[in-house]
């Protein structure tokens, strides 16, 4: 028997007390690892390092001109541009939120080539302008195929011929190979819509482009809003990932709230471990003191104490942290659509690694110099 | 029952020799609390600003099936036709008391977090302000009509940068001055800046468009009356309801998306507080098993040394449900907040922790007591008499 048995048994001896800890830690980094991977893609969502966006400066929800398509290309550093126009879709009833871009088939591609699907479905959509692609998390929510004529309607756009709705055929389904915001968007031809919606379709509503290098980002956005300052329509350019960002903040101040959250669940788990560690170290006075009494050293027993608690801690919170692997899987499934999946990273998996080790030994440090500290005469003397 | 009140008066007594581990639970229970009320208070602080804002003689008129005004698109021809409609009120010189309104999204820069955020710019009729209830100007004075000037309610000067009275403002490519600063008594109106219609219609080229018309109804049947002249009059294609249904048909928007996060998030801490209580109380069970067995032996009933063990559970909860809505009342009440609403602009609201919600943390709280303490009282009731010699 070594002394890692020693530690073990020591720590399952009350089996509802030690289940009761490990389920308490396991909670603290459950929130961890769950709202932390939440945190992290709020704080910095995934990019492409040489995409843009260009938008109107007023505001995302104004138009730009036309026009601006084919003058904006002329800037040096762009190798692809396309466009899109918000749409307003929502399938058979208002609730059923189609997030629905307007596009450019082609290009749109080129700009985002990380979206995937069977060539043939590609080319088909691409050619036929009665078409739509849809994401397959979309698709997969309203249970539509390749093939399915849709009735997509618009709650800003009205049909110039007064039809009800936008009959298309699902031409094509794709995934997106990289965690890309949008990626679930439903897709249809800008020609179609500029011809039969009864207004709007003659301005545009943002621009995507891509760079030639990340570091000509800087000289390209000022390139393309110096070309349109003092105009009716100024353009402000960021890169993808800058706009994400701001408009993810939009949403309120998410980070701070979620900072909190977690540091309240460490607090109170803190605190309850702490004391029923110190607690349990005490309870086993007179078998200290029968170590030492054997001849065990006292940075023995203090080593043994401390292992105690990292070890009950790291279990704890591996088991919580593999819980939020299970619960992000699970949201990834339920949010669907527009939003790319969460996922804890390398980062937020080493932190709450180092995070267990400190909490272990913060929870071991006070029974364990108690149990170093305690002379064998006085063990055995209390009660 | 002298008995029970005896053992729940020694169960209390001992509470602090435990001191550690009962601060501890009280602590988590607290904390639990704390984060419930807390979540809970954005959600009601936004619904309570929603519904202020609805008048009931209001009515509020958006194209068919557009749900929003950002969505929304009315001629002023259509806008005409509801100034003489039925069900419409008059002012002195007969003409209907309606707003056409243009509501367009800019970006305004947020004073916290010095990041651009939407923000909701209202261009309306000179009976506008009017229409609703609580207006009033707090500094300055009204805009003029064809000059580029804003009034700024008062929720957008508090949260966004460079609203101050008399400043010139920027606003994409316009230049405007702010003349006055207004008050609608808390409502979403205070999230909005407000400029003359035919200004922002200009600035903006929209034409003669608007977006929405709201009139003043001439009583309680007025709406009927309204929508029945606007289902005979095939030139307008229009959804009427009065402002009331309208802001109460309103989703919360993120606010309320954030809220419903507390439920998950304070259960999940709930069980972790459980956890301590449950530690807490066994402990205790275990520190007393001889002074429980001598009251057993002494002619005291397992009954009591259970209901002893839940009053110690049950009062060291309460205690932590009572202090988090301490912390909560404390720290979020009134606490200003903004976050993006149906129009997909920033809404600024007080944060409101309600009556309702802080009944339920503490039943919250009470329930982590009665189960945290549930299996440590039933050993409590069967603690051995022999226990008496345990050493």
């Amino acid at each position: 028997m070594n002394r890692l048995t020693l530690v073990r048994k020591n720590l399952f001896r009350k089996k509802t007390r030690s289940t009761l800890m490990l389920l308490s830690i396991a909670i603290a980094f459950l929130l961890y690892g769950a709202l932390g991977a939440f945190n992290q893609f709020w704080e910095d969502p995934p990019q492409a390092p040489t995409r843009l966006v260009t938008l109107n400066k007023i505001n995302f929800t104004q138009p730009l001109p036309y026009a601006y398509y084919n003058r904006l290309q002329s800037v040096d550093g762009i190798v692809a541009a396309s466009h899109a126009n918000w749409f307003g879709g929502y399938f058979r009833e208002p609730t059923n939120v189609v997030t629905t871009f307007a596009v450019e088939p082609e290009s749109w591609f080129t700009v985002y080539p990380e979206f995937d699907m069977p060539a043939d479905q590609r080319a088909r959509f691409i050619s036929d302008r009665t078409c739509m692609a849809a994401g397959a998390p979309i698709a997969e929510q309203y249970g539509w195929s390749v093939g399915d004529r849709i009735p997509l309607q618009s709650n800003i756009f009205t049909r110039a011929d007064g039809a009800e709705a936008w009959q298309l055929e699902v031409c094509a389904i794709y995934t997106s190979t990289a965690d890309t915001a949008g990626a679930g968007a439903v897709l249809l031809h800008y020609e179609l819509f500029r011809e039969t919606a009864s207004f709007g379709g003659n301005s545009l509503g943002w621009f995507v482009l891509l760079t030639e290098d990340a570091a000509l980002n800087e000289s390209v956005s000022r390139g393309i809003d110096d070309m349109f300052a003092n105009s009716s329509a100024e353009t402000e350019t960021s890169t993808e990932a800058a706009f994400n960002q701001a408009f993810l903040e939009q949403f309120g101040d998410i980070a701070t709230i979620l900072s909190l959250v977690i540091g309240a669940a460490f607090v109170s788990i803190l605190i309850i471990v702490g004391t029923t560690m110190v607690l349990s170290i005490t309870e086993r006075t007179k078998e200290i003191g029968v170590l030492k009494t054997l001849g065990f050293r006292n940075n023995a027993v203090f080593g043994m104490v401390l292992a105690e608690s990292v070890f009950l801690s790291l279990l704890g919170g591996l088991i919580g942290l593999g819980l939020a692997a299970g619960l992000l899987a699970g949201a990834e499934a339920g949010l669907g659509d527009a939003f790319p999946p969460i996922v804890m990273t390398v980062e937020i998996i080493g932190s709450a690694i180092a995070l267990m080790l400190v909490f272990g030994l913060i929870t071991g440090l006070i029974p364990a110099a108690s149990a170093l500290r305690l002379k064998i005469i006085d063990a055995f003397s209390k009660g | 029952m002298r008995q029970t009140l005896a053992v729940i008066s020694l169960n209390l007594k001992s509470i602090p020799r435990r001191l550690g581990m009962s601060t501890a639970t009280i602590g988590a229970v607290a904390l639990v609390v704390a984060v419930l009320l807390g979540f809970q208070a954005i959600g009601n602080g936004f619904r309570a600003t929603a519904e202020r804002s609805g008048a009931e003689d209001i009515a509020i008129m958006l194209r068919e099936g557009s749900q929003a005004e950002l969505n929304s698109g009315l001629s002023r021809d259509q806008a005409r036709l509801i100034e003489v409609a039925d069900g419409v009120a008059r002012d002195e010189t007969d003409n209907g008391i309606i707003s056409a309104e243009l509501y367009v999204i800019v970006d305004g820069v947020l004073r916290g977090a010095q990041t651009e955020a939407n923000l909701g710019l209202r261009g309306m009729e000179a009976n506008g302000p009017a229409m609703r209830q609580g207006f009033s100007l707090v500094e300055g004075r009204m805009f003029s009509p064809g000059a580029a000037e804003l009034i700024v309610g008062e929720g957008v000067q508090r949260e966004f940068l460079g609203f101050e009275l008399g400043q010139e403002i920027r606003l994409g490519t316009n230049n405007w001055t702010v003349v006055g600063i207004f008050s609608t008594g808390g409502t979403v109106f205070d999230s909005e800046v407000w400029s003359d219609l035919g200004v922002l219609q200009n600035l903006y080229q929209r034409g003669s468009s608007v977006q929405s018309v709201r009139a003043r109804l001439t009583s309680p049947d007025g709406l009927e009356r309204l929508q029945a002249y606007v289902e005979n009059e095939p030139r307008l294609n229009l959804d009427v309801q009065t402002e009331a249904e309208f802001f109460a048909g309103q989703s919360s928007g993120t606010a309320g998306v954030i809220s419903s996060l507390g439920w998950p998030l304070s259960i999940v801490m709930a069980i972790g507080a459980l956890a301590g209580a449950w530690n807490t109380l066994y402990s205790s069970v275990d520190a007393r098993a001889r002074e429980i067995a001598t009251l057993r032996a002494i002619g005291f009933s397992g009954f009591s040394a259970f209901i002893g063990t839940m009053a110690e559970a049950v009062m060291l909860s309460a205690i932590g449900g009572a202090v988090g809505t301490g912390i909560a009342v404390l720290f979020f009440n009134g606490l200003s907040f903004q976050g993006l609403g149906d129009s997909f602009t920033q809404v600024v609201f007080d944060l409101s922790v309600t009556w309702d919600s802080i009944e339920t943390g503490i039943t919250l709280a009470i329930m982590v007591g009665v189960f945290g303490g549930i299996f440590p009282a039933i050993r409590a009731a069967r603690m051995p008499i022999l226990a008496v010699h345990r050493s």
